[in-house]
């Protein structure tokens, strides 16, 4: 009788599947789920830039397996880019992305990468490699200034890839997306302008502290990465959650 | 047939540092009717004289798109420009599927040079025998680049190739300070005349012989028709013609290809002599 | 026969290729014109990925496409009609006529016919003659021309009210530019109402002979 691949059990030797011996096999291996895995990254533009936030850590399950793991990657002068899934898949995307920095910065012509290009790219990368069922399973976010004009921008693992003025992936497209918009869409009421620097980054700070208190896989170390026309900075964090209002919830105790 | 012992084939030196094959290439390069390109701060222009092979056929294409943002024209083997175009259209073009947008003129020209360049290194090709006068422009500006059979490429701020093109390079070396800070009308201007200078008295520019193309910013790669070279003929009919080209002018090439110094000792034969005894 | 036990080992995930990313297109053609509309909400779920993403695609100053479907096949579907085009041009020297490009579109879609492109697409230009055209698609190309039509997560919705309104309509009484945006309006208003994946805003392209004309109509944000 054949052996169901499906259901390999660790430990069980005997039905260890005999990978990679003809296409038939191939063809249902490809069931892949992501083992390493980070949380929500959230994104947002301000009048002269655009900051991004993620948390570091990397979850094994359930278990906060790696609490120090930065995945905000400054690409060059005027992109950063940050990743939420598969750590491993981010980690080969940063060293391809590293690799085609250097080249450029060894051409020495003066040209580099704007960030619409690196979306464009990480698409067709991305886009390619659902294509070959293998995905990387990972959601980008790239943000940077392109033209003089703040760019943010997701790809996902197939390659959906848009563009908006406030991005979140994860459990923060639906706990910190609404706020993020809401923040933009109050400060355009008030004052018929953009978000400062400042708010931004407030906004951001509000936005992963609310995220810590309700996503399991959230964790309270975090980085917020800024990219405006002349600076790219990316700060460590840390949150100071208050748990009071927890003894109001039914059922806390 | 004048030959001499070193230019069997490309991978073949002379002792005194020469590839003869490479530079009989040049020598194609100045058999073509020629082609001005020039720049400003915000555009770049080619002005090319087009040539009817005989009196039946129509004018031959000059000005080739290879992108919205880059176009050449050539002096040489048309079908050997014809390859180029098609490489360097497809390297535009994958450029712009993977990252959406244009690829630097800079980029493009490494290319097309690292492709040119191997088939002067390996004997059973021959180089390129076409010289080309890309005009593009990027986030770094207009750009003019001219290359060669040699594969040598270089940033130009004007340049002239093709036969008689030494009358033009004149004229484009005396006037090269005004280009930078003038229009485009004057930019295309100081090109038609450039142009006119290699032709003999008793021909002029028409609209039928003259090709002109420009690009910049906020203007895609365009080619202009009939009625639109007409017009930019129109501007400077009338001018009084540059004293005629001294005979001997005519035959001396381009500033491309490498010259041994007054004082070299008696070498091969030189190529130029090679291709008039023919 | 054996009969596997499931011991609640880490159960493979199948990765599912294909995301459902809604959106809603609505084409008209006239004597003169086409007006091509798609709604901007981009979405997976219940989730609005983005609400200002048109699904028009200009390829020529004669022809617009648009997509619904799984957006990182029209994405990657519209790079490659767009560099084919502009190869065409090279090529040939003019623009791709839109009957060229509609079976284009059908070879290349058809080409994936065992791993589709999960597209719905709906092509709109002026032919030789400058009378409006469209043509509507399946995802595997099966091309057809029609008078007017619509597609995207709304296409069953949409379509029975056009049939309504132009199913009847003779060579006699063709249909006025006026008279198709309105259709377009109203039929995006009803869809916005019932259905969740069409929404925030319209976007339009009228092609006519001097120009393509587009503009935008609020629709529900919820």
């Amino acid at each position: 009788m054949e052996m169901k691949q499906h259901n390999w059990i660790p430990g069980n030797f005997k039905s260890v599947p005999d990978i990679g011996r003809s296409a038939q096999n191939d063809s249902v291996q490809h069931g892949w789920t992501p083992i390493t895995t980070t949380t929500s990254v959230l994104g947002v533009v301000f009048d002269n830039g655009v900051a991004l936030a993620a948390d570091t850590l990397t979850s094994y399950g359930s278990m906060a397996c790696f609490q120090n793991n930065p995945r905000i990657l400054t690409v060059n002068k005027n992109i950063i880019v940050a990743a939420s899934g598969e750590y491993s898949d981010f980690q080969f995307i940063r060293d391809a992305v590293e690799e085609k920095v250097r080249t450029e910065i060894s051409l020495n012509d003066g040209i580099s990468m704007k960030p619409k290009a690196l979306y464009t790219w990480l698409s067709r990368v991305l886009y390619n490699r659902r294509t070959k069922m293998k995905p990387l399973w990972s959601t980008f976010l790239v943000a940077g200034i392109q033209n003089d004009e703040p760019f943010l921008g997701q790809i996902d693992k197939l390659g959906t890839a848009f563009v908006d003025e406030q991005i979140a992936c994860g459990y923060g497209a639906y706990l910190a997306l609404p706020l993020l918009r809401k923040g933009i869409e109050e400060k355009r009421e008030k004052s018929n302008s953009k978000l400062t620097k400042e708010e931004a980054v407030d906004l951001l700070k509000k936005c992963m502290e609310v995220l810590y208190y309700r996503d399991a896989r959230s964790h309270d170390k975090y980085q917020i990465g800024v990219v405006t026309k002349d600076s790219v900075e990316v700060l460590d964090l840390a949150l100071k959650p208050t748990w009071e209002v927890a003894k109001l919830v039914q059922g806390y105790e | 047939m004048f030959r001499n012992q070193y230019d069997s084939d490309v991978t073949v030196w002379s002792p005194q540092g020469r590839l003869h094959q490479v530079e009989y290439a040049m020598e194609a390069v100045k058999l073509g009717s020629a082609v001005v390109a020039l720049k400003n701060k915000t555009h770049a222009a080619i002005v090319a004289l087009k040539r009817a092979p005989n009196e039946l056929s129509a004018y031959q294409k000059k000005i080739i798109p290879v992108d919205d943002h880059i176009g050449f024209s050539f002096s040489g083997l048309l079908a050997d420009a014809r390859i180029l175009s098609k490489y360097m259209r497809s390297e535009c073009s994958s450029h712009k599927f993977a990252h959406g947008e244009d690829l630097p003129v800079n980029r493009l020209m490494t290319k097309v040079g690292n492709r040119m360049q191997l088939c002067t290194q390996r004997y059973d090709k021959r180089p390129y025998g076409v010289g080309l006068l890309v005009a593009g422009y990027d986030d770094n500006g207009p750009h003019i680049y001219q290359t060669c059979p040699s594969a040598n490429y270089t940033d130009c701020k004007a340049m002239a190739i093709g036969s008689r093109s030494q009358s033009a390079r004149t004229y484009l070396e005396r006037n090269l300070e005004a280009f930078k800070e003038t229009t485009l009308e004057e930019l295309l201007k100081h090109g038609m005349r450039a142009l006119r200078d290699t032709l003999p008295n008793d021909v002029n520019l028409t609209s039928k012989n003259v090709s002109i193309a420009v690009v910049g910013k906020g203007q895609l790669f365009e080619i202009f028709n009939e009625e639109k070279t007409q017009a930019h003929l129109l501007l400077i009919e009338g001018e009084e013609r540059r004293a005629p080209v001294p005979s001997s002018d005519s035959a001396s090439s381009g500033s491309q290809p490498p010259q041994d110094g007054p004082g070299a000792p008696p070498s091969d034969a030189v190529p130029a002599v090679a291709m008039e005894t023919e | 026969m054996d009969t596997v036990i499931d011991r609640g080992a880490p159960k493979a995930r199948n990765f599912e290729p294909y995301a459902s990313n809604g959106g809603s297109i609505v084409a008209i053609s006239g004597k003169d014109f086409v007006i091509v509309a798609s709604d901007t909400r981009l979405s997976e779920g219940y989730m609005i990925y983005t609400r200002k993403q048109s699904k028009l695609f200009q390829l020529s100053d004669k022809s617009v496409l648009g997509c619904t479907g799984c957006w990182c096949d029209t994405l990657s579907l519209t790079n490659i009609i767009q560099s084919q085009l502009k190869s065409y041009l090279h090529d040939h020297n003019t623009i791709m006529q839109p009957g060229s490009i509609a079976q284009l579109l059908s070879t290349l879609l058809y080409s994936r016919r065992f791993f589709p492109y999960y597209v719905y697409n709906v092509l709109a230009g002026l032919n030789e003659n400058g009378e409006g055209c469209l043509y509507s698609y399946d995802p595997v190309g099966h091309c057809e021309k029609v008078s007017y039509t619509a597609g995207g997560s709304s296409g069953v919705l949409m379509q029975p009210f056009l049939d309504s309104w132009l199913g009847k309509r003779t060579v006699d009484s063709p249909v006025s530019e006026e008279e198709a945006l309105n259709l377009v309006k109203d039929a995006f208003t009803a869809a916005g109402e019932r259905d969740i994946y069409t929404g925030d805003e319209v976007v339009y392209n009228i092609i006519k002979k001097d120009g393509i004309k587009s503009g935008v109509v609020q629709l529900r944000k919820d």
